[in-house]
């Protein structure tokens, strides 16, 4: 105990390096207009950005990202309850009643509870952050490379079994980012392969970068240049007055909703350390569970305070709840994460249990880095409401063309070879195509992250057995991390037998 | 949009035959004392992309997805211009990037997003496209020294590097 809070206290001390605090300061503003603006949310805020830190030491880079990964689940808000359109899919709940609530002419309400809310959530799953990394970090030490494919399995089977998307498509797209992660050189024989037409820029392998950038950019670009033209031009703004009377009586209000708020927390955190599960379902699932535990249900998505604070404050803690296997077993809990661990990869630091002993003022330096962005965002928040709302008066034909740059730019910089930019041109215009036809992308992007982490976990798993599959299953930690991966597959298939199990006795 | 979960399906799953075709030029089998063969990964994936294929196929079949019950036109003509004129313009502006270089490739850009699809003002537009080259210059190229593409020889020789010895 007193042993973590020293160390915490050294990892203030990192955080408060000037430079440091500027990144928290810069990353959290970024992070937020890019939260804010439709069909951007962290992920493309963190994939954009990402080129840009390799200028600053390894602990700047991560609190820059993990800033604007703070920043941006803020942001998100913004625009699903300005707009209507979620700023990303993690703040999809929060339209449900923070657009009625703007309609109503009580935008100000719906975005101050969301960043108190914001906060609320961040606060407490940093907390339980700091205070449940290290042991979850010990329990590490015991993976080797069953468990880490076991877990890898796990990853991808809560993608399959929670997500009600399409499960043939949502395991096509996790296999063709498996597929894409394996072109180039095959790390254990050396040679080269999936070298397609034999051009000399696939031996480099497909970078994730390029394949996020191109789905997350140029492909949800050119899905809101489909919806702006379908709403003919025009973006539907809300009516907001601001003013620091009604921001104080909103905050009073507020205080009534702490339950709401923290059960949201709770939640949030622990759905989002499930590996893949993330923010999305999280804060879906908080807002089901406030709606369930509400005195007033009927009173939910027609403008309720309360369906505003689920989500948002579930959103904040998953996000850094899916930090911790991002640095503990090096398994990201998000699309984000996984970009963030692409990052750190690249940084040459090794997530997983060792991270903590090795690198340990990264680690603290990281967690208290988000106790500062947390206070930091919601000050910004807060205070620039009413920015916001004139940004997003902006057309939507200015800000395009700057989001079209960054991306090009973006795909260019890290290996600074045309071969990607084309790539990622192409994964776009794939991915957008796919995207109109319900094809889930983000198992695809998780997967190319995790594609060079699983294979090799694989291969090695049955060099040391021979060739036999049922290492998984008997190994202390890797057996039950398996069989629940594998019972979460199956239950996609047990549902429509239950259904009509229960349909027969209906009928009976 | 029902034609269109079909040829997607269909064209997905070409793919992922090839892909396998493809893995299989490395060892896909078993190597004694080496494990598993370089392509058996890939390969295994993408067998699996296939089968998912024809799932995809049988849903189409029994109508069982919101894409292949939707008679909606996937993509009317307005779409499609839309969404075209973006993509190509975006093609274009790579391809000048090996001409022209990325600065002057994005001011066309600019000048063609902001003036002909959003139909601002030639002062807004001229804003626009100086603007962004001069803050993109001075970032990527002088703060974080990565050089962007600066297209043929002469463009870089006759612009950038006065510029270079200024700055640099």
């Amino acid at each position: 105990m007193a042993d973590i809070l020293l160390q915490l206290w050294g990892g203030f001390l990192v955080a408060f390096e000037p430079l440091n605090l500027m990144l928290v300061l810069i990353g959290c503003t970024i992070g937020l207009f890019i939260g804010a603006m439709p069909g951007l949310g962290s992920v493309n805020g963190v994939a954009i950005l990402l080129p840009l830190t390799f200028l600053v030491p390894p602990t700047g880079a991560i609190i820059f990202l993990a800033a604007i990964y703070y920043g941006a689940m803020y942001g998100g808000a913004i625009s699903s309850i300005m707009l209507g359109i979620p700023g990303a899919s993690t703040a999809v709940a929060t339209t449900f009643d923070g657009r009625p609530l703007a309609k109503e002419g009580m935008a100000d309400k719906a975005l101050t509870a969301a960043a108190v809310a914001s906060f609320v959530g961040g606060t407490i799953s940093v907390v339980l952050f700091t205070f449940f990394a290290p042991p979850l970090a010990h329990v590490a030490l015991f993976f080797g490379a069953p468990e880490e494919f076991s877990l890898m399995m796990l990853a991808f089977a809560t993608f399959i079994g929670l997500g009600g998307d399409d499960i043939p498509k949502t395991i096509f797209s996790i296999c063709i980012g498996l597929v894409l992660s394996a072109v180039g050189l095959d790390i254990i024989s050396g040679e080269p392969r999936l070298i397609f037409g034999d051009i000399p820029g696939f031996l480099h392998g497909i970078n994730f970068l390029v394949l996020a950038i191109g789905i997350y950019g140029i492909g949800e670009m050119l899905w809101t240049v489909e919806e702006n033209y379908k709403a003919g031009g025009a973006s539907m703004l809300s009516k907001a007055v601001v003013s620091v009377q009604r921001t104080l009586a909103n905050l009073k209000e507020l205080l009534g909703t702490w339950k709401t708020a923290v059960m949201g927390s709770f939640l949030g955190y622990f759905v989002g350390i499930l590996p893949a599960a993330g923010a999305t379902p999280g804060s879906l699932m908080a807002y089901g569970v406030a709606r369930q535990i509400a005195r007033d249900p009927q009173k939910f998505g027609k403008g309720s305070v309360d369906g505003v604070v689920a989500p948002e404050s579930a959103n904040n803690a998953a996000s850094t709840g899916s930090m911790l296997p991002m640095l503990t077993l090096g398994i990201p809990g998000s699309p984000t994460t996984a970009i963030l661990l692409g990052g750190m990869v690249i940084w040459g630091l090794e997530p997983g249990p060792r991270l903590f002993t090795d690198h340990s003022d990264f680690v603290w330096g990281l967690i208290a880095s988000l106790y500062a962005a947390n206070l930091f965002a919601v000050i910004i928040n807060v205070a620039f409401i009413p920015a916001f709302i004139w940004v997003l008066k902006l057309p939507f034909t200015l800000l395009a063309p700057i989001i079209f740059v960054l991306c090009l730019v973006g795909g260019y910089a890290p290996t600074q070879d045309m071969h990607d930019v084309w790539l990622m041109l192409l994964f776009g215009v794939v991915g957008y195509l796919m995207r109109k036809l319900d094809y889930p992308l983000a198992p695809a992007v998780l997967a190319i992250v995790l594609g060079p982490l699983a294979e090799p976990a694989l291969r090695q798993s049955l060099l040391i057995n021979n060739g036999s599959f049922d290492i998984f299953f008997t190994r202390p930690y890797s057996a039950p991390i398996m069989i629940t991966a594998l019972v979460l597959l199956a239950l996609p298939l047990l549902k429509p037998l239950m259904r009509l199990i229960n349909g027969k006795k209906a009928k009976a | 949009m029902r034609k269109a979960e079909f040829v997607m399906a269909v064209v997905m799953g070409i793919f992922s035959l090839y892909l396998m075709w493809k893995s299989a030029e490395l060892p896909i089998g078993w190597i004694p004392e080496e494990g598993p063969g370089g392509g058996a990964w890939p390969f295994w994936l993408s067998a699996i992309m296939a089968i998912c294929c024809v799932m995809i196929l049988v849903n189409w079949y029994r109508r069982k997805t919101p894409p292949s019950q939707s008679d909606e036109v996937y993509m009317d003509r307005g779409t499609l211009i839309a969404v075209g004129l973006v993509a190509g313009a975006l093609t274009v502006t790579i391809a000048l990037f090996y001409v022209i270089g990325v600065y002057g490739a994005i001011p066309l850009f600019m000048i063609f997003y902001v003036r002909f699809l959003g139909r601002h003002s030639w002062a807004t537009t001229a804003a626009m496209a100086t603007i962004t080259p001069v803050v993109m210059f001075f970032f990527f190229d002088i703060a974080l020294k990565i050089t962007l593409p600066k297209g043929l020889p002469i463009v870089e020789e006759t612009i950038f590097y006065p510029l270079y010895k200024i700055f640099l």
